[in-house]
């Protein structure tokens, strides 16, 4: 194949390079319209979720944000406690699993016996790889069980004192939806800074070893803040992965409209109001305010998103400047 | 300190395992031949399968593919091979942004996209909805791929006389094949336990079908039915169903890790 073309070219130079630069012109148009399609999808998706929402604007403007009431048959909405409910389960999902991925994620690049980091690694990514709604049907017949009977009730007694752990212990709540929600977005964060913490350069480490640092010491003093936007990246992206997280939510977290001071108690996220309302909803401004929902949570990922990615490019791609010590 | 971290690696394992061992334990003595070919029993009777839902979802799922497969890995190529060009690097980073897009959100596109103008529910509904998760996955998979090609094979395909276009297509990703192909399973993987971008699309059905403009049945939504269902009848098929999602997702998982380990390992 290869020695007929290269002969054909030798023979007739100028038919060949015509054919070739049709082809090229032909193979790029091809792919630049694949290329294009990804920006102009986006743009689609934005676009029609402006336009399914655009009744909702129309009747609550930006007040939806900050309304409690959420009354499909007196057709009155606001998102207010959705939102707390979404960004407050996301931040208990972090304080769990911050902690967690890093130690993972610091333990495995650096302290780790060479032949357990990647297998170690590879199982916690495994985690990342069980669907959603797998993990929403464990939640409610093996988690729930355990955290109602055992977890909660200790909690209380440990912590009672304080207005987050009073009330009735419910089985679906705000705490067993984090607590869900903090499993699944520990692979992610571990997957992430582990590879951010690949990426610092060896010298960096072995300047801290040869001024007299013990390996926990470069860890802390050399490493991690070499590596500190990634890493901040990393668990903005989880943020970003908790935010948007639906069925295990809403198969765990008791889908009530109300904001509660205890987490035992149930609630409810943007996501999980969309999963179960939007295909029964029947009256139009009932499934524009969701489509509006929707539409605020885009904006809200799609800000945590980029803002990750720009704080991970700078240090996987170009290095930190400054970022040493 | 140290101590402490290596407990952290244990307790990050630990869920994984008792999911797995919980699946197994609840799920794999529901799973028999009538559990792939037979449509549910009546609410509250025994027996019966989720024939209907590996149906659908195999006819969701494909229909994405035929739709997120070409753009997602052209996309990829694209930018691989121009990577400096500007759309390539606005595709990347908007990939990256919709990879980061809850699939909730794409449901509701999918929805006034497709249901609001048709006025019913649709298997093809869902399918532009997982396909639209599907592209992002596909082009930074086949992009990566691409890169790790060996910039010498480029140059003595193109010194031999080769076109561009031909030294991309038969060189190129021939070399890359492999890997495209298991990242694109993978993606296909995820896709396929996808629920809430299928819960106002596809709709889920009791029925065979295989009528892409009609209400289909698919796997993770008859585990979410059954599971926050009322009977035990149902939770049963609920654990059996999870179970082979599972299977058929770690699977494609293991499977992409050793094929693409075998293939490329640029610093190993």
């Amino acid at each position: 194949m290869a020695e007929s073309l290269t002969g054909e070219a030798l023979v007739s130079p100028p038919r060949s390079l015509v054919r070739a630069s049709y082809g090229d012109r032909i193979f790029k148009g091809l792919l630049t319209l694949a290329a294009l399609a990804i920006p102009l999808l986006l743009g689609f998706l934005f676009i029609e979720l402006v336009s399914g929402s655009r009744l909702a604007i129309a009747r609550f403007g930006f007040g939806f944000i900050t309304r409690s009431t959420w009354n499909p048959v007196t057709e009155e909405f606001g998102a207010f406690p959705l939102i707390v409910g979404t960004l407050l389960s996301s931040f208990l999902a972090l304080l769990m699993a911050v902690p967690l991925s890093l130690g993972v994620a610091i333990y495995l690049t650096e302290f780790a016996p060479m032949l357990v980091r990647k297998p170690a690694a590879f199982l916690i990514e495994l985690l990342a790889a069980i669907p959603s709604v797998v993990y929403g049907l464990w939640g409610i017949f093996v988690l729930i069980p355990i955290l109602r009977q055992t977890v909660f009730p200790f909690l209380q007694s440990l912590l009672g004192f304080l207005p987050f752990f009073q009330g009735t212990i419910y089985g679906p709540s705000m705490l067993s939806a984090s607590i869900i929600l903090a499993i699944m977005v520990m692979p992610y964060i571990m997957s992430v800074s582990r590879e951010v913490l690949l990426a610092v350069p060896s010298s960096q480490r072995e300047a801290a070893l040869a001024l007299g640092a013990t390996r926990w010491e470069a860890v802390t003093s050399a490493i991690v803040p070499y590596a500190r936007s990634g890493i901040i990246g990393a668990i903005i992206l989880g943020l970003g992965r908790a935010l948007g997280e639906t069925m295990a939510v809403t198969m765990l977290i008791g889908n009530r409209h109300a904001i509660s001071a205890s987490l035992f108690a149930p609630s409810y996220t943007m996501a999980a109001a969309i999963a179960n309302e939007f295909a029964e909803a029947v009256a139009d401004i009932h499934l524009s305010a969701l489509a509006y929902v929707a539409l605020v949570l885009f904006g809200v990922t799609v800000l945590v998103n980029a803002g990750a990615r720009v704080l991970i490019w700078r240090v996987t791609k170009r290095g930190v400047p400054g970022g040493h010590l | 300190m140290v101590g402490i971290m290596a407990a952290t690696v244990i307790l990050a394992v630990l869920p994984l395992l008792f999911i797995l061992l919980n699946l197994i334990a609840k799920g794999a003595g529901s799973i028999n031949w009538a559990f792939f070919v037979e449509t549910p029993a009546p609410a509250g009777q025994s027996g019966g399968g989720v024939g209907h839902a590996v149906v659908g979802t195999l006819i969701i799922v494909g229909m994405a593919c035929l739709m997120g497969l070409p753009i997602g890995v052209g996309a990829g190529i694209y930018s691989a091979e121009y990577p400096a060009n500007r759309l390539a690097r606005l595709a990347r980073f908007v990939a990256d942004v919709m990879n980061g897009t809850p699939s909730i959100v794409v449901g509701v596109f999918a929805w006034t996209v497709i249901v609001a103008n048709q006025k019913h529910f649709s298997a093809l509904a869902g399918s532009v909805a997982l396909a639209m998760l599907l592209i992002p996955m596909v082009m930074r998979t086949t992009e990566e791929m691409v890169k790790l090609v060996p910039n010498s094979l480029r140059e003595a395909a193109l010194a031999l006389g080769y076109p561009r276009w031909r030294t991309s297509l038969r060189v190129v990703l021939r070399t890359a094949l492999p890997g495209i192909v298991t990242g694109s399973l993978l993606a296909i993987a995820r896709i396929a336990g996808e629920t809430a971008p299928l819960l106002f699309t596809a709709l889920g059905s009791q029925f065979f079908s295989i009528n892409p403009t009609q209400p289909i049945a698919a796997l993770p939504l008859v585990v979410f039915t059954y599971a926050t269902g009322p009977y035990e009848e149902w939770h049963r098929l609920a654990w059996a169903t999870a179970l082979v999602l599972i299977i058929v997702v770690l699977v494609l998982s293991l499977a992409a890790r050793i094929a693409t380990r075998q293939r490329f390992t640029p610093n190993a």
